[in-house]
């Protein structure tokens, strides 16, 4: 008996510490982002007064606006499917990378890949996305003049700015560090005997990549579409560098309500639709792979 | 046969996601107000005009202000986070690291809009500081990421022979923990200095009148003949974030070397 206490004293002296510890960045979370997050949500149920601010009457307006004006539905879905499109194209084309940094690459050479893979994503941000536009996708970008150069076509494309397509390239630019280092880590955990094994059993290589590499790094990749996905539905600077007012999505539509319409309640119900879409999309993607993971065992 | 086409295919992957950063100083030298190739020819002009704007100036020295006091205290807030969740055990713990990380996916918008509703209501004035409180919140969790495998690699054993020798837990923390996280913290400081100064959304949200670097090129971009000054900006930017960053990564790995564990690469 005497022995349990003492080691349950210690346990809660731990507890102690450890909460102790972690409270001034938890109390910071708590008041710059629980308690804002949690206003968003009260005032996404409120009315818009006339000036900055909102009345506090109940109202349910907001929601149904965004559900149901055709301009929020369809910032919305352009967002969504512009997420979409981002979130495969970076996967796929991140995936071959890093599984050639986990397996090909001899392992002290390894961080100095990720290291060289991380470096463009650190660099601003507005600037890169400006270079896409103006100097790579634009009318007179390279990728026209290549174009025009090697005569495949004799006019500059329209078709590669200032649209869907080029918010696409840029943001799966942006995020791409953001799939290559879980799938990286996933792919880094995978026990190489298993592989060897499938290669003994008579498998061929690429069978035993679809049948053990693929399934055991299953993790890492939709982590990495979480990730991908997550961010980018909100992303703000591409669409309104890339776009220039003509492609908004959820982002330009909530700094406009929020900051030239003064409609802190109408933004904020958008921004908790939003989210609250994602919220489902990753259950369902989650719940999906469930299954479909536990189906392989 | 199987290797060379992986490794063709991460080259080109490679030049994709360094082309923009390697079109930069192609422009910000070239003489011609137009951003297109053929290249006119070499010129620092754009350097002298950048050099001579102003408000520039005003934009950067309040970006430094802002990037050198948020990563500070988000070190500060990293160290104390990290330090909890390696160390000890306690309840409620993977709630509090969630909210904590949370910052890192949700949208900056999100966090953006949400801070400016809550500031906005309580009467503050939209200045430096809003930005920071901003900034010490997205940055917080890149710094517990890169600490909390700093703190991991710790041998508990250390902590206990200091112990043992008679070292109170804070001088223990100070004598013992400390030099061997120092590359992690000096590794957290670069990077939170590096995302503040990128920026964007956080600033140009919360910032009110005082614009900041990254908020004064976006405006630039709608000037086309403002635009090469620009380039030629971002390429000390860039330039700026590349040295900031091997250094990053010289000290996390010798904080990695020092606590004897194995590398495993990467900053998030």
């Amino acid at each position: 008996m005497a022995t349990t206490s003492l080691f349950d004293r210690v346990r809660r002296s731990e507890a102690a510490s450890g909460i102790a510890l972690i409270s001034p960045t938890a109390l910071y979370a708590i008041l710059l982002l629980a308690a804002p997050l949690a206003t968003v949500l009260i005032y996404s149920v409120m009315t818009d007064g006339p000036s900055v601010g909102v009345i506090w009457q109940l109202n349910g307006e907001n929601y149904a606006k965004v559900w149901t004006e055709p301009i929020y539905r369809a910032v919305m879905l352009r967002s969504l499917l512009v997420s979409f499109a981002v979130t495969a194209v970076t996967v796929l084309l991140a995936y071959p990378v890093a599984y050639f940094v986990s397996f090909n690459v001899p392992a002290s050479k390894k961080s100095l890949w990720l290291f060289l893979i991380t470096i463009p994503f650190w660099t601003s941000y507005v600037i890169r996305v400006f270079i896409w536009k103006g100097i790579i996708l634009g009318y007179n970008g390279v990728i026209n003049q290549v174009l025009m150069g090697v005569g495949l076509t004799s006019e500059p494309l329209q078709a590669i700015n200032y649209n869907v397509g080029a918010i696409i390239i840029t943001l799966a630019h942006a995020y791409a560090p953001f799939a290559i280092l879980p799938i990286f880590v996933s792919l880094e955990k995978i026990d190489r005997s298993l592989l060897e094994a499938g290669l003994d059993l008579g498998e061929s290589r690429f069978l035993t990549f679809l049948r053990v590499t693929l399934p055991l790094s299953m993790a890492g990749v939709i982590a990495a579409v979480m990730i991908v996905f997550i961010p980018t539905v909100g992303d703000y600077v591409t669409p309104t560098l890339i776009g220039g007012g003509k492609v908004n999505m959820i982002a330009n539509q909530i700094q406009v309500e929020m900051l030239k319409q003064h409609r802190m309640a109408l933004g904020s119900a958008i921004a908790v639709s939003a989210m609250l879409i994602v919220c489902v999309i990753c259950l369902v993607f989650l719940f999906i792979n469930r299954r479909f993971l536990g189906a392989q065992k | 046969m199987k290797f060379p086409v992986l490794r063709v295919y991460t080259v080109l992957y490679l030049i994709f996601l360094y082309a923009p950063i390697a079109l930069l100083p192609v422009f910000a030298f070239n003489s011609s107000k137009v951003i297109a190739f053929p290249l006119a020819g070499f010129s620092t002009r754009w350097f002298a005009e950048m050099l001579n704007d102003d408000l520039l100036f005003r934009a950067a020295k309040a970006t430094l202000i802002i990037a050198v006091s948020s990563s500070i205290l988000a070190t500060c807030l990293g160290v104390l986070a990290a330090r909890a969740s390696t160390r000890f055990r306690f309840p409620g713990k993977g709630g509090v690291m969630g909210l904590i990380m949370l910052p890192m996916i949700l949208p900056d918008i999100i966090v953006a809009m949400s801070l400016l509703v809550v500031l906005l209501a309580m009467g503050v004035n939209l200045s430096l500081l809003t930005v920071i409180l901003g900034h010490v919140l997205i940055c917080t969790p890149f710094s517990v990421a890169i600490l909390t495998s700093a703190f991991q690699s710790l041998d508990n054993s250390l902590e206990e022979a200091a112990y043992d020798l008679g070292e109170t837990p804070l001088s223990t923390f100070r004598l013992v923990i400390l030099p061997l996280v120092m590359p992690g913290i000096v590794s957290s400081l670069l990077i939170c200095f590096t995302i503040s100064i990128d920026e964007y959304v956080i600033a140009s949200f919360l910032g009110g009148n005082q614009t900041v670097l990254s908020v004064y090129i976006f405006g630039q971009f709608r000037f086309p003949a403002k635009v090469p000054a620009m380039l030629a900006l971002g390429t000390i930017l860039v330039a700026l974030s590349i040295a900031l960053l091997t250094i990053a990564e010289y000290f996390r790995r010798r904080g990695i070397a020092k606590t004897g564990a194995k590398d495993t690469g990467g900053f998030l």
